[in-house]
């Protein structure tokens, strides 16, 4: 068997791809993305940690607040802030097996487009913030919110989706950056939080009405429309700075 | 020492790379014709590493002239890459994967079938254990599997730092028909070992320091040279 392979790679041509073609962008985002979900479910190492800490800052606020419930502007504040923290745990080992195990020399020796990886990284960090939600969200509302959220729901999902798109592209433009440095663990948050800071703000202005027990009302339009263009914004400064990030 | 530059897979000239202000390499010229196979000597720290991670495309030169493939570096890096197999200290494999899926992983990469996963699995006879997570395999089973990635993608130029560390010696024989000079292919080679290093040479590039030392056709050089660079 050995030696048919070698006869093979001698001749070189029976496998080989067209080497002056590129891998297609979508084949690559499949491929990255297909092995990032895979590491992550062997190790388990970033989902439940963000989970059971966002889970774990919800009983302590339960606690500490010494209320029955919150609403308002105090709800819309403890869940995004909650949910900022726990991104970033995530947005920390965003890079650190491609880091540590070789895996960001094996991407860059493929003939792929390096903006590939951009992608399935944002791709792979929505992943994990939207189990995030649907782990964090159900208790935040069983832990501090009074009467459930309902009708609410669709506003808060919009809410919820804006502002994790733009968490995605912060952080994966941040954890590529942090990941070089031997401060990486530190670098990580003290580079995501200040550009966060118009996430939180945009997403608890917005879910806000929706949160006041009396009358859930509508999230805001222009805090929607704020977050909207602070993704669409970072989605170029990533596009534009990522190889960047990946050259010598 | 010329080859017919038409037919070079490596031509080097006065190669500088720097980390901060040391340099790691300097003044580094070599030329390697199609099918050849350069030997790089030298003690630890001598930029060995240095020097394939440039010809990898993964470092800038800083001063010089490389030319890998007929293509010019950094500038036409994006051409010899997927050209272009490295096998590195680092296996460049995930450990929580298995020895197929990080095949498959990489063969998707490099736009190869899959079918030659397989293939490679059974020439470097890891085929039963190619479904067990990388951490659990020993040191020479995983360079197995990375002697199996390197050369997955059919690569016209081979880059091997110490390439038969951990193996034992049937598992070099093994691994010979696909990295050894048989494969047909230029390669650039860095060794500690002497005898063995120079059995595989036809061009011998020696450094010290990042510095080139000795620059000459493998048949003459005896090991006793190659012995003095790491007094």
């Amino acid at each position: 068997m050995s030696a048919a392979v070698g006869e093979s790679t001698a001749g070189g041509q029976s496998a080989r791809p067209a080497h002056a073609g590129q891998v297609g962008f979508a084949r690559t985002v499949r491929a990255l993305l297909r092995k990032e979900l895979l590491v992550e479910l062997r190790t388990l190492e970033s989902v439940p940690g963000m989970s059971l800490f966002a889970l774990s800052t919800f009983v302590v606020f339960h606690f500490a607040l010494n209320r029955g419930s919150v609403e308002g502007d105090l709800a819309a504040g403890i869940l995004w802030v909650t949910l900022l923290f726990a991104a970033i745990l995530g947005v920390n080992r965003l890079f650190v097996a491609d880091a540590e195990q070789g895996g960001f020399d094996g991407f860059l020796l493929a003939p792929v487009d390096r903006s590939a990886l951009l992608l399935a990284k944002v791709l792979t960090l929505l992943a994990y913030l939207v189990v995030l939600e649907l782990i964090a969200v159900p208790a935040f509302s069983i832990l501090l919110l009074g009467p459930p959220v309902g009708g609410a729901l669709p506003g808060l999902i919009a809410t919820l989706a804006l502002a994790d798109v733009g968490v995605a592209v912060i952080g994966t433009l941040v954890a590529a950056l942090a990941v070089q440095t031997r401060a990486r663990d530190l670098l990580g948050p003290l580079l995501a939080l200040p550009l966060f800071v118009p996430i939180v703000i945009g997403a608890a202005r917005a879910t806000e009405p929706l949160l006041v027990s009396a009358h859930r009302g509508e999230p805001a339009a222009r805090w929607l429309a704020t977050l909207g263009v602070y993704d669409l914004l970072f989605g170029l400064i990533a596009f534009a700075l990522f190889d960047f990030l990946l050259e010598d | 020492m010329s080859f017919p530059p038409e037919t070079a897979a490596l031509e080097l000239s006065g190669v500088v790379r720097r980390y901060g202000e040391r340099d790691a390499l300097s003044g580094v010229d070599a030329t390697v014709s199609s099918g050849q196979t350069l030997v790089v000597f030298g003690p630890n720290g001598a930029g060995k590493t240095t020097l394939l991670r440039v010809l990898a495309t993964l470092l800038r030169p800083h001063e010089g002239h490389v030319a890998v493939l007929g293509c010019a570096l950094p500038d036409e890096a994006w051409a010899v890459r997927g050209r272009i197999g490295l096998l590195a200290h680092e296996p460049l494999l995930y450990r929580e994967l298995t020895a197929r899926e990080n095949l498959r992983y990489h063969a998707r990469l490099h736009g190869t079938a899959e079918e030659r996963v397989d293939e490679l699995l059974a020439a470097v006879r890891m085929s039963r254990r190619a479904d067990e997570p990388l951490r659990t395999l020993s040191r020479g089973m995983v360079q197995r599997v990375a002697i199996a990635r390197t050369v997955l993608h059919e690569p016209e130029l081979l880059l091997l730092d110490e390439p038969y560390a951990n193996l034992d010696p049937a598992a070099v024989e093994l691994v010979a028909p696909l990295i050894g000079p048989s494969a047909g292919r230029a390669r650039v080679l860095c060794s500690h070992d002497p005898g063995g290093g120079l059995a595989e040479a036809d061009v011998v590039l020696g450094l010290r320091g990042g510095r080139p030392v000795l620059l000459a056709e493998a048949s003459s050089v005896t090991g006793a040279e190659i012995t003095e660079l790491y007094r």
